[in-house]
């Protein structure tokens, strides 16, 4: 009896500490919806309901930054972000069925090597990078976003490995008595049953490639034609809130990453799947 | 690993070919980078006129830089505050929400929401919320009766920084910890229940020993990305010239390099940087080899 009330005691407790953790954690998003609706004169209300509500900062979004910026930078984040998750997942799954099925000598070194480059820090490859693209002349154009992105990378290459291990042999061996091809196993075998793997690997590589600041900040010119939305936020931070304007910041901060909301709550098991998969070593 | 397909005939030219992207990002993107870096590094180079040998002189250039020493000691302090919030918040978050609750999934998701959305976007936010006259938590000190704190000064910034980082960085731990979690066998609760452990007690004799091998690999990670720390502190502190209130070691290098043009100097932080990924990983995998309990 005692036992089930301290239990029932417990529970409330945890519950008390677990919604004040969820609105601490919920708290900016909501804030951010409620200043996106609101009138300018209302902007640093203390109610979280907007009064009166208007649509107005989404309108001045799209109508008063110069040139259709807004349009733009969201169809270049688009742009960028799906060619990253083709390119990547495209190389990442054929070098990680090598790895996982081909033997050949050598290999186990290649993939620790792979997997070591895991912790080299973004910086390090960054100056060299920027300086090879330089020479290239492609400082300025979407290409050095563009192309790393088919160049593999050690955390998509382990991740889709570590599923295609998981296949079963026999498989294998009856696509060879059918007489099909190393790719042919590749292609028509191991990737079409694949796809949790890839569906996690993408949502990934998608989130990574749409929230990237540091790359199109170096690589791309501040041409709102030709940059990206978290450029794009980033510079008219300054020049909105100068003039006042948190409304249509807060809504342009919200219509970015409503994308990323919506694929989260369809595919919000390969996400988690992902993360954890990704944290399971052997 | 001794099963393995063995390539017929043209297939070993099919098999490099599906290896050739991958070997291009080693040699131009990681491997090869750190090389180039290594070298760059004992240059001057403006990237206008030919490269200078500098010898080792960017390297005892870092030692009497009076700003890139700030900026280090602030990676240092950064990391030392970050890690062990994230590590511990989002431990004990996992341990709370590993139980047969009402609403759990619910909690899962919105805790871990900060980790799907941008960090560009959620600063925005993060600095209205952080408005000395304007921003809710003035609002709510003002409500406690106590004195407004300027968040996002000097004084207060580096405070500022780490808390937006860690909302933004609990989520992934959360999950992390909570597959470490569901691998414990119940029994070992039943056994120390029975022994008359309290939950507190299990938690510190069951769940933390057995848990080893996710705090190692959570701490590594933390710490990879409190090195490498980037869009929350831009976006919250950024001034003129790519100057920041909380600079930060990569920071410098991004200054160094596209700002200044010091391709040398910044690769030489760049490596500096990197040998302290090194280091710091060379103590964990020590550490592991102690403490790390696996299965």
């Amino acid at each position: 009896m005692t036992r089930s009330y301290q239990k029932h005691l417990v529970d409330m407790l945890l519950y008390a500490v677990l919604i004040l953790g969820a609105l601490s954690m919920l708290g900016p998003f909501l804030w951010m919806i409620s200043v996106s609706f609101r009138e300018p004169a209302a902007q640093f209300s203390r109610n979280i309901i907007p009064h009166p509500f208007t649509l107005q900062p989404y309108v001045d979004l799209f109508q008063s930054l110069p040139n259709h910026a807004f349009a733009y930078l969201t169809f270049n984040s688009f742009k960028l972000s799906i060619l990253t998750v083709i390119g990547q997942v495209l190389t990442c799954a054929m070098a990680a069925f090598v790895f996982a099925v081909v033997k050949f000598k050598g290999r186990d070194l290649l993939f620790a090597l792979l997997l070591a480059t895991l912790v080299i820090p973004t910086q390090v490859s960054l100056i060299p990078n920027f300086i090879i693209f330089k020479y290239l002349h492609l400082i300025g154009t979407q290409w050095p976003l563009i192309l790393p992105a088919f160049w593999g990378g050690a955390f998509g290459t382990f991740l889709l490995r570590q599923y295609f291990l998981t296949i079963p042999r026999d498989l294998i061996d009856a696509a060879r008595m059918d007489g099909a091809s190393l790719f042919d196993i590749f292609w028509r075998v191991y990737l079409p049953l694949s796809k949790p793997a890839v569906a996690a690997l993408s949502i990934f590589v998608f989130k990574d490639a749409w929230n990237d600041l540091l790359h199109p900040l170096v690589y791309l010119p501040t041409d709102m034609q030709k940059t990206t939305l978290t450029v794009g936020l980033a510079f008219f931070q300054q020049q909105l809130q100068m003039g006042g304007k948190f409304t249509v910041l807060m809504a342009g901060a919200f219509l970015s990453i409503v994308p990323l909301l919506i694929i989260f709550f369809i595919a919000q098991r390969q996400f988690i799947e992902g993360i954890a998969l990704s944290g399971v070593r052997r | 690993m001794t099963y393995g397909l063995k390539p017929l005939g043209r297939e070993q030219l099919w098999m490099w070919l599906m290896l050739v992207p991958t070997m291009i990002g080693l040699a131009f993107g990681t491997i090869g980078s750190l090389l180039a870096t290594l070298g760059l590094s004992f240059f001057n180079w403006d990237l206008i006129t030919p490269p200078v040998w500098a010898g080792l002189s960017n390297y005892t250039a870092l030692f009497q830089n009076k700003d890139y020493i700030e900026a280090f000691v602030n990676t240092l302090k950064f990391s030392a505050l970050y890690v062990p919030a994230v590590v511990g918040i989002s431990l004990v978050l996992a341990v709370m929400l590993n139980r047969k609750l009402r609403g759990v999934e619910v909690f899962r998701t919105v805790y871990f929401l900060p980790t799907v959305t941008s960090a560009v976007a959620t600063a925005l936010v993060w600095n209205m919320i952080y408005g000395k006259d304007t921003g809710i938590l003035n609002w709510i000190l003002e409500g406690a009766g106590l004195p407004p704190i300027c968040w996002l000064c000097t004084d207060h910034a580096m405070m500022s920084v780490v808390i937006v980082n860690v909302w933004g960085a609990i989520g992934e731990g959360m999950i992390i910890f909570l597959a470490g979690l569901t691998a414990i066998p119940r029994d070992y609760y039943e056994a120390s229940a029975l022994d008359g452990a309290s939950s507190l007690q299990q938690f510190f004799t069951v769940t933390v020993p057995l848990i080893t091998p996710s705090i190692f690999f959570q701490t590594l990670i933390s710490a990879i990305n409190a090195f490498q720390a980037y869009d929350y502190i831009y976006m919250l502190t950024r001034r003129g010239q790519g100057d920041s209130t909380v600079p930060v070691a990569v920071y410098s290098i991004y200054r160094n390099a596209f700002h200044f043009f010091r391709m040398g100097g910044a690769s030489a932080q760049a490596i500096q940087l990197a040998v302290l990924v090194a280091i710091f990983m060379g103590i964990m995998f020590w550490w592991e080899r102690h403490y790390v309990v696996y299965e």
